[in-house]
C-alpha cells in the first residue's frame, strides 16, 4: 500500500526526481566547493545558465507538442549575429530597443518556417529542423564571417550585477515560471498537451493540431531570441559564427533530466530549468573535485547517464524483488 | 504505364537513385569536368564510407520507439584511433586492429541497447550520452597525443583501386548491401525487427522478445560504425579527434532520404545506399560550384527540405 502511494506521487508530480537529483548534486557541489551559496558565486553560475535555460524552455514547449527542435542552437548563433551587427557600443537605447524586436521577430520567423514545414509540409520534425539549421548556420556565417563585436558595457555591467542583492538570474526564473503558470491556465496549453500525446486524437476531438504545432516551433524561435539576447550581454556583444551550435543536444538533454518525455504530451518548463541547473553543477563538481582535464568529459558523461538511468534502475530493482 | 503501376514501382529509393544520377549529370551542366569515370568512382567510393556507418543507423531506425543512434561519430573515431595505434603501420597487425575495432564498437552498441531497452532511458539522450563517454575514454587514454600509423595494406585494399579501378570499399560496400539485405529481409531476426517497428505491443503480444531484438539491433549498429571507423582509416590515413563527428546527423540523413520513416517499421538499406549517393553528390556539387561556405549550407539545408518533401512526409491526420 504505501508503495502504491510513493508511486503515484511519483507519477503526480514528474519534477520530484529530478528535484531530489538537483539537491542530490548540489550537495556534492556544496561539499567540495564550499562558497557555492554565497551571493557573488551564486550570481556567476546562474549568470552563464540563463541563455541554456532559456533555450530549454523553448525546446520543452516543442518537445511537450510532439517535435523536436534541432535547430535551436544555430538559431541562437544566426540570431547572436544579427544582434551584433546592429548593436555597436555606441548605439543608443533607442537602436538597442528596435535592434532587440527585430532579433525577436527574426527568431519568431525562423520558428515559424520551422513549424510551417513540419505541420503543413508534414515533414518529419528531426529532419526538418536538422536541414534548417544548415540554413542558420548559414546566415550566421554569412552575417559573421569574423569572430568578433561588442555591445555597451553598461549593459555588460547591469547584467552582471545582483539587483537588490539578488541574482538577475532568479528574476529570469520567476519570470519564465510566471509566464508557464498563466500559459497553463489558458485553452492552449491544454490543446498543446493533447496535440503532443496524440496528433490523431486530438485532431479528432476539434482541436486545431496543425496550428499548435505551428505556434511550439514559434515559442522555440523566440526563446532562442532570448537566449542569444542574454548570450550577447553575458559575453560583452562577443561572438561567432557557431557560437551558439553546441547548445542544442544539451538543450534536450535539460529537457529529459527534467523529467519530460521526449514522446510528447507531458512534463513542463520546470522540469527544463531543473535539467540545465543539474547539467551546471555537475559541470562545477567535476571542476572543483580538481578532476584531471583529460578525464573531464568522460566523468560528465558518466554522470549524466547515471542520473538518466536512475529511475529506470529504480524500476528493474523493484521489479526483481517484487518476483 | 498508368498512375498506379508507375507508384508501385517509383518506390523512395528508386526516387532518391534516379535523382543521383540526374544530380551527377546536373554536375555536367555546371562544370563539364564533373562528368567522368574518375569522378564518379570517386563519388561512390566517399559515399560508400557514409553509406558503412549509415547501415547501423537504418536497423536502429528501422526498429522505432524513437530509435536513433547518435554515438556513431565517436564510434568511428574510436575504432579508427584503435586501428592507427594497435598496429602502428604494420601490415601484420592489420586483423588485430580490425577485431580490436570491433569489439570497441560491440562493447559500445551493447551498453546502448542496455539503457535504451532495459533501464529505458529514451535513444537519443543513452546514445548522445555513449557519445560522450566514448570521447571521453578517447582523451583519457590519448591525452590529445595521436600515437601510431595506418599500415599501406589498409590503404591499398580499402582506398586505391583494387579491381578494374574500383576501390576496396565499394566492393566491401556492395557486399555489405547484399548481407544487409538478407540480414532484414531472410532471417528472423529481420522478421522481428520490422515487427516491432511497427507495434511494440503487437510485437511482443505476438511473441518477439522485444527488449533482447533492441539490444541486438544497438549492437550491431557500434559493431557497423566501427566496421566503418575501420575502412575511414584506410581513406583518411591520419586520425583526429573527431574524425567521425561529420558522419553523426549526415547518417541519419541518409536513412531519411532513403525513404525510411523515422518513425520506424518500415525502410530498406538499399535506400540508405541511395541516399548516401545524393548526399555525397550533393555536397561535391556544392564544392565543384565553387560557392562560398556559407552558400553551401544554406543552399544543402535547402535542398535537404525539399528531398524529404518528396517522400517523408508524415501522414495526414484527416486519414
Amino acid at each position: 500500500m504505501k508503495s502504491l502511494n510513493l508511486q503515484r506521487v511519483f507519477a503526480r508530480n514528474t519534477y520530484l526526481i529530478s528535484f531530489i537529483l538537483l539537491v542530490i548534486v548540489l550537495g556534492i557541489n556544496y561539499i567540495v566547493q564550499n562558497n557555492v551559496f554565497e551571493l557573488r558565486v551564486l550570481n556567476n553560475n546562474l549568470r552563464t545558465l540563463v541563455p541554456l535555460m532559456l533555450l530549454a524552455v523553448g525546446q520543452s514547449i516543442v518537445v511537450i507538442g510532439g517535435g523536436l527542435d534541432l535547430s535551436v542552437g544555430t538559431l541562437v548563433s544566426m540570431l547572436s549575429a544579427l544582434l551584433i551587427t546592429w548593436v555597436t557600443p555606441d548605439s543608443t537605447p533607442d537602436q538597442i530597443l528596435l535592434a532587440v524586436v527585430l532579433v525577436c521577430a527574426a527568431g519568431m520567423l525562423a520558428g515559424l518556417v520551422n513549424g510551417l514545414v513540419v505541420a503543413y509540409l508534414r515533414l518529419q520534425p528531426m529532419i526538418t529542423t536538422y536541414a534548417t539549421s544548415f540554413i542558420f548556420s548559414g546566415i550566421a556565417l554569412l552575417l559573421l564571417p569574423r569572430p568578433g563585436g561588442s555591445i555597451p558595457r553598461d549593459l555588460s555591467t547591469f547584467y552582471r550585477s545582483p539587483l537588490l542583492d539578488i541574482p538577475l538570474a532568479f528574476y529570469a526564473i520567476a519570470l519564465l515560471l510566471l509566464f508557464w503558470s498563466v500559459l497553463r491556465t489558458t485553452r492552449y496549453a491544454q490543446y498543446l498537451y493533447a496535440t503532443g500525446s496524440s496528433g490523431a486524437a486530438a485532431y479528432a476531438t476539434g482541436v486545431p493540431v496543425r496550428v499548435v504545432r505551428v505556434t511550439t516551433y514559434v515559442w522555440s524561435g523566440l526563446f532562442a531570441a532570448l537566449a542569444s539576447l542574454t548570450l550577447m550581454l553575458s559575453t560583452g556583444g562577443a561572438s561567432q559564427a557557431n557560437i551558439g551550435d553546441d547548445m542544442t543536444l544539451d538543450s534536450i538533454v535539460a529537457v529529459v533530466l527534467g523529467g519530460t518525455r521526449l514522446s510528447g504530451g507531458q512534463g513542463g518548463i520546470a522540469g527544463a530549468i531543473i535539467g540545465v541547473m543539474i547539467l551546471r553543477v555537475i559541470r562545477n563538481v567535476i571542476f572543483f573535485a580538481a578532476v584531471p582535464t583529460w578525464s573531464q568529459t568522460l566523468v560528465n558523461a558518466l554522470i549524466i547517464i547515471a542520473a538518466l538511468a536512475g529511475p529506470g534502475l529504480i524500476r528493474l530493482i523493484r521489479r526483481s524483488i517484487g518476483r | 504505364m498508368n498512375a498506379q503501376t508507375l507508384r508501385r514501382y517509383l518506390t523512395p529509393p528508386l526516387i532518391a537513385l534516379l535523382l543521383a544520377i540526374a544530380l551527377f549529370f546536373a554536375g555536367g551542366f555546371i562544370n563539364p569536368d564533373f562528368i567522368n569515370v574518375t569522378q564518379a568512382i570517386n563519388i561512390v567510393r566517399l559515399a560508400a564510407f557514409l553509406g558503412i556507418i549509415a547501415a547501423g543507423q537504418t536497423l536502429v531506425i528501422v526498429s522505432g520507439g524513437e530509435g536513433i543512434d547518435l554515438s556513431v561519430g565517436a564510434v568511428v573515431t574510436l575504432a579508427a584511433i584503435l586501428t592507427f595505434r594497435i598496429t602502428g603501420g604494420d601490415n601484420n597487425l592489420v586483423g588485430v586492429g580490425l577485431l580490436a575495432s570491433l569489439s570497441a564498437g560491440f562493447i559500445v552498441g551493447l551498453l546502448n541497447g542496455i539503457g535504451i531497452a532495459l533501464l529505458r532511458i529514451p535513444p537519443l539522450v543513452m546514445t548522445l550520452g555513449m557519445t560522450g563517454v566514448v570521447s571521453g575514454t578517447i582523451l583519457v587514454v590519448t591525452q590529445g597525443e595521436m600515437l601510431g600509423a595506418t599500415p599501406a595494406l589498409m590503404s591499398t585494399y580499402i582506398a586505391r583501386p583494387l579491381i578494374f579501378g574500383i576501390p576496396g570499399v565499394i566492393i566491401i560496400w556492395v557486399a555489405l548491401g547484399v548481407v544487409m539485405w538478407l540480414l532484414m529481409e531472410r532471417t528472423t531476426y529481420g522478421k522481428h525487427l520490422f515487427a516491432i517497428g511497427v507495434n511494440r505491443t503487437a510485437a511482443r503480444l505476438s511473441g518477439v522478445r522485444v527488449e533482447r531484438v533492441v539490444i541486438i539491433t544497438y549492437t550491431l549498429a557500434g559493431l557497423l560504425a566501427a566496421l566503418g571507423g575501420f575502412m575511414l582509416l584506410g581513406f583518411a590515413q591520419t586520425v583526429l579527434l573527431n574524425l567521425g563527428d561529420p558522419y553523426r546527423f549526415p547518417s541519419i540523413a541518409a536513412v531519411v532520404v532513403g525513404g525510411t520513416m523515422l518513425t520506424g517499421g518500415k525502410g530498406s538499406y538499399w535506400g540508405t545506399m541511395s541516399g548516401a549517393l545524393v548526399l555525397t553528390l550533393i555536397d561535391s556539387l556544392l564544392r565543384a560550384m565553387g560557392l562560398a561556405e556559407a552558400y553551401q549550407l544554406i543552399v544543402f539545408g535547402g535542398l535537404l527540405v525539399l528531398l524529404i518533401a518528396v517522400y517523408g512526409r508524415e501522414l495526414n491526420l484527416r486519414q
